[in-house]
C-alpha cells in the first residue's frame, strides 16, 4: 500500500532522512519510532505530499507522491503533529468544511460527519467553536478529519500526544480497530504505545533506519543472551561463585545482602530449572526467579545511542537497568 | 470550482467570526463618511457663494465631490486593505493549518484563487456599502451617474490589484505584521512610480515607469475613460500578483 525506495531529504547543508526505504502492506498498522528530530515528521511530509524528497520515490497505493500527488492525497488521512484546527470554526462547521475539500457531499458528508462524530465522541462538543476546546478534543477533531472521508492510508503523527491514559487507550483500541481495512503509520516516541497497537515498528534515528520488526522479534534479534531475575532470602557468601558454577550460567551480577541477583544464561538454554533445584535444596530461601525479556525501551535506547556505546560489554548494564524496571512490559519469550 | 466555494464560504466565516473585519469596516466606511461629508459641505459652501456673487448657481457634484472622494479613497484603500489580507496565508502557516490545506486533494490554484475570491467579496461588500453616498445624494440633486459607475468600476480594480498584492505579502511570511508592512512597501513603491515617472516626462523611460503605476490608470476611469489600456493593466496585474503567490506557495514546500 506504501512503498518507500530510497528516499533523502535534505534542508540546506542538514540531511533530515537519508535513504530510508520501508513498505506498509494493506491493513497493517506500523509504528514509527524515533527520538525528536529523528526525521519521523519529515517522512510523513514526503508521504502525504506536503513536501516533495530530494532524492527517491514514495508511492502511495501505486500513485507516486511527486507526479500523481491528487491521487495521493484523496487516499490519505494525515493527522500532522499540531492538529490542523480553525479555532474560530465550531466542530461541525469544521468537520464539514474538511469533508467538502475531500470531496464530499450530501447525504454522504452527513453521514461521515456523524460517524466521525460517534466514533470519537465528539458529540458533547460537535457545536462548540475549536479554540474553546482542550487539547485532547482538539487531538480528537484532527483524528476526525483525517478519517473522515475514510481513506484507506492514515498517517498519524504522534497521535495520542495531549491525551490523557482513558482517552490513550480509546484511540489505540481505534487504530486497532481500523488495522486490517486500513493501512496506518504512525509515529511515536512512547514505546509501549508501539508495542501495543503495531505490527510492526520501524525505528529511525538520526535520519536512518535502524531497525524494522515486529516489536517481539525486534527484542529477541537483539538479545545476546537470557536474563533471568533472582532473589533470595538468606544467600550464603559464596552464593555467585556457586552460581556461576550452574551449567549454562555466563555471569552473575548482583546485590549480595539485599538477595537481588542477575544471572546471564546462553541464548535459547533455561537454566531456570536448574537454578531452583540449587537454591531449594540448599534451602536458601528462594522467593522469586524469573526470566526477563528485553522491552522495547531496551532495544529502542540500545537501537540510538551513539555507534561507540553499542559494544556487547555495555549488555550488562541495560540488562540490570531493564531488571529493575518496574515498567517491565515485554513478555516472556 | 465546489472546493472554491468550500474555501471562500469558509474564509469569510472566519473573516466575520474575528473582531479585525468589524474594526477595519467600521474605519474605512467612517473615513470614507467623514471625507464625503467634507466634500459635500465644501461644495455647499461653494454654492452658496456662488448664488450670492451671481444669484444662480450650477455645481459640478461629479467635479467637486466625486472625483475628490475617489481620489481620497485610495488611500484609505491602501491603508486598511494590507489588514484584510494580511492573515490569509501568514495565519495558516503559524497556527500549522496550512498542513491540512496542502494535503488535501486540492489545487494550490485552487487554493490561491480561493483566499484572493474570499477577500475580493469582502472588498465589494464594503464597497457596495459606501454605494449609499451617491444614492442618498441623488435623492437631492442632479449628477451624471455615469462617471461614478466607472469611478467604482476603476475601485473594485484598484481594490483587487491591491489585495493580490496583500495575498502574496501574506504568502511570503508566517507573521501577519510583516505581512502587511510588506505589502504596505508594495502599494507605496507602485504609487510612488507615478511620480518617478512624471519627473523623467514624456520620455520613453517615463512612460514606462508611468504605465507600470495604477495610478493613471485610476485617474481614467474616475475621470469616465474605460480605455481597454487601463482594463488590460489592471487585469495583467492581478494575473501576475497571484501567479506570483502560487510560485511563493509552491516554494515553500520545497525548503
Amino acid at each position: 500500500m506504501i512503498d518507500v525506495q530510497q528516499i533523502t531529504k535534505r534542508y540546506g547543508q542538514h540531511t533530515a532522512i537519508d535513504r530510508v526505504t520501508f513498505s506498509v502492506a494493506k491493513g497493517e498498522v506500523l509504528a514509527f519510532l524515533g527520538p525528536n528530530g529523528a526525521g519521523k515528521t519529515t517522512t510523513m511530509r514526503i508521504l502525504t505530499c506536503f513536501m516533495p524528497p530530494t532524492e527517491g520515490r514514495a508511492t502511495v497505493a501505486g500513485y507516486d507522491c511527486l507526479e500523481q500527488s491528487m491521487d495521493v492525497k484523496r487516499r490519505i488521512g494525515y493527522l500532522p503533529e499540531t492538529p490542523p484546527v480553525y479555532q474560530e470554526l465550531t466542530v461541525q462547521e469544521y468537520l464539514r468544511f474538511v469533508g467538502r475539500l475531500r470531496g464530499l457531499a450530501g447525504a454522504v458528508l452527513t453521514t461521515a460527519m456523524s460517524r466521525e462524530i460517534e466514533r470519537l465522541g465528539l458529540g458533547s462538543v460537535q457545536h462548540r467553536l475549536i479554540g474553546n476546546l482542550s487539547r485532547g478534543y482538539r487531538q480528537r477533531v484532527g483524528l476526525a478529519q483525517a478519517l473522515i472521508h475514510d481513506p484507506p492510508v492514515l498517517i498519524l503523527d504522534e497521535p495520542t500526544v495531549g491525551l490523557d491514559p482513558k482517552q490513550i487507550i480509546e484511540i489505540r483500541e481505534l487504530i486497532k480497530s481500523l488495522a486490517g481495512s486500513h493501512s496506518v503509520i504512525l509515529s511515536t516516541h512512547i514505546l509501549p504505545e508501539a508495542t501495543a497497537v503495531c505490527q510492526r515498528v520501524v525505528i529511525i534515528s538520526g535520519g536512518r533506519i535502524v531497525a524494522e520488526d515486529t516489536p517481539d522479534r525486534l527484542s529477541t534479534r537483539l538479545r545476546h543472551s537470557e536474563k533471568i531475575a533472582l532473589t533470595l532470602t538468606r544467600p550464603p557468601g559464596d552464593v555467585e561463585a556457586r552460581l556461576r558454577q550452574v551449567d549454562g550460567v555466563l555471569d552473575v551480577h548482583g546485590n549480595g545482602p539485599a538477595g537481588h541477583f542477575l544471572l546471564e544464561s546462553h541464548l535459547g538454554k533455561d537454566i531456570r530449572e536448574d537454578i531452583a533445584r540449587l537454591a531449594v535444596t540448599n534451602n536458601w530461601g528462594l522467593i522469586e526467579l524469573k526470566l526477563i525479556s528485553m522491552t522495547l525501551e531496551d532495544v529502542f535506547l540500545k537501537l540510538t545511542r551513539h555507534e561507540e556505546e553499542l559494544t556487547p560489554g555495555s549488555d550488562a548494564a541495560a540488562g540490570l537497568a531493564s531488571a529493575v524496571n518496574e515498567n517491565n512490559m515485554g513478555v516472556p519469550s | 470550482m465546489t472546493r472554491v466555494n468550500t474555501l471562500v464560504a469558509k474564509e469569510l466565516r472566519s473573516y466575520f467570526v474575528s473582531p479585525v473585519v468589524y474594526v477595519v469596516g467600521a474605519v474605512f466606511l467612517l473615513i470614507v463618511g467623514l471625507l464625503a461629508y467634507i466634500y459635500i459641505v465644501f461644495t455647499g459652501a461653494q454654492a452658496i457663494q456662488l448664488m450670492q456673487v451671481q444669484g444662480q448657481a450650477q455645481i459640478n457634484l461629479n467635479d467637486l465631490v466625486f472625483r475628490n472622494l475617489f481620489s481620497s479613497v485610495r488611500f484609505v484603500l491602501l491603508i486598511v486593505l494590507p489588514i484584510l489580507t494580511m492573515r490569509l496565508f501568514a495565519e495558516e502557516k503559524k497556527l500549522r493549518t496550512f498542513e491540512l490545506l496542502m494535503t488535501s486533494p486540492i489545487g494550490l490554484n485552487e487554493i490561491v484563487a480561493g483566499k484572493f475570491v474570499s477577500v475580493f467579496v469582502l472588498f465589494l461588500g464594503l464597497l457596495g456599502l459606501t454605494g449609499l453616498i451617491p444614492v442618498t445624494l441623488a435623492l437631492f440633486s442632479d449628477f451624471d451617474w455615469y462617471p461614478i459607475l466607472t469611478g467604482y468600476l476603476g475601485l473594485a480594480l484598484l481594490g483587487a490589484l491591491f489585495l493580490s498584492i496583500g495575498v502574496l505579502a501574506s504568502a511570503l511570511t508566517e507573521n501577519q505584521i510583516v505581512a502587511a508592512f510588506v505589502s504596505f512597501g508594495l502599494l507605496l513603491f507602485l504609487w510612488l512610480l507615478a511620480g518617478v515617472g512624471s519627473l523623467l516626462g514624456d520620455t520613453p523611460a517615463g512612460q514606462v515607469i508611468s504605465y507600470l503605476s495604477f495610478m493613471e490608470h485610476y485617474d481614467h476611469l474616475v475621470r469616465g475613460l474605460v480605455d481597454t489600456r487601463d482594463l488590460v493593466y489592471f487585469a495583467s496585474a492581478l494575473v501576475l500578483m497571484l501567479f506570483l503567490t502560487h510560485r511563493v506557495v509552491d516554494s515553500t514546500r520545497w525548503k
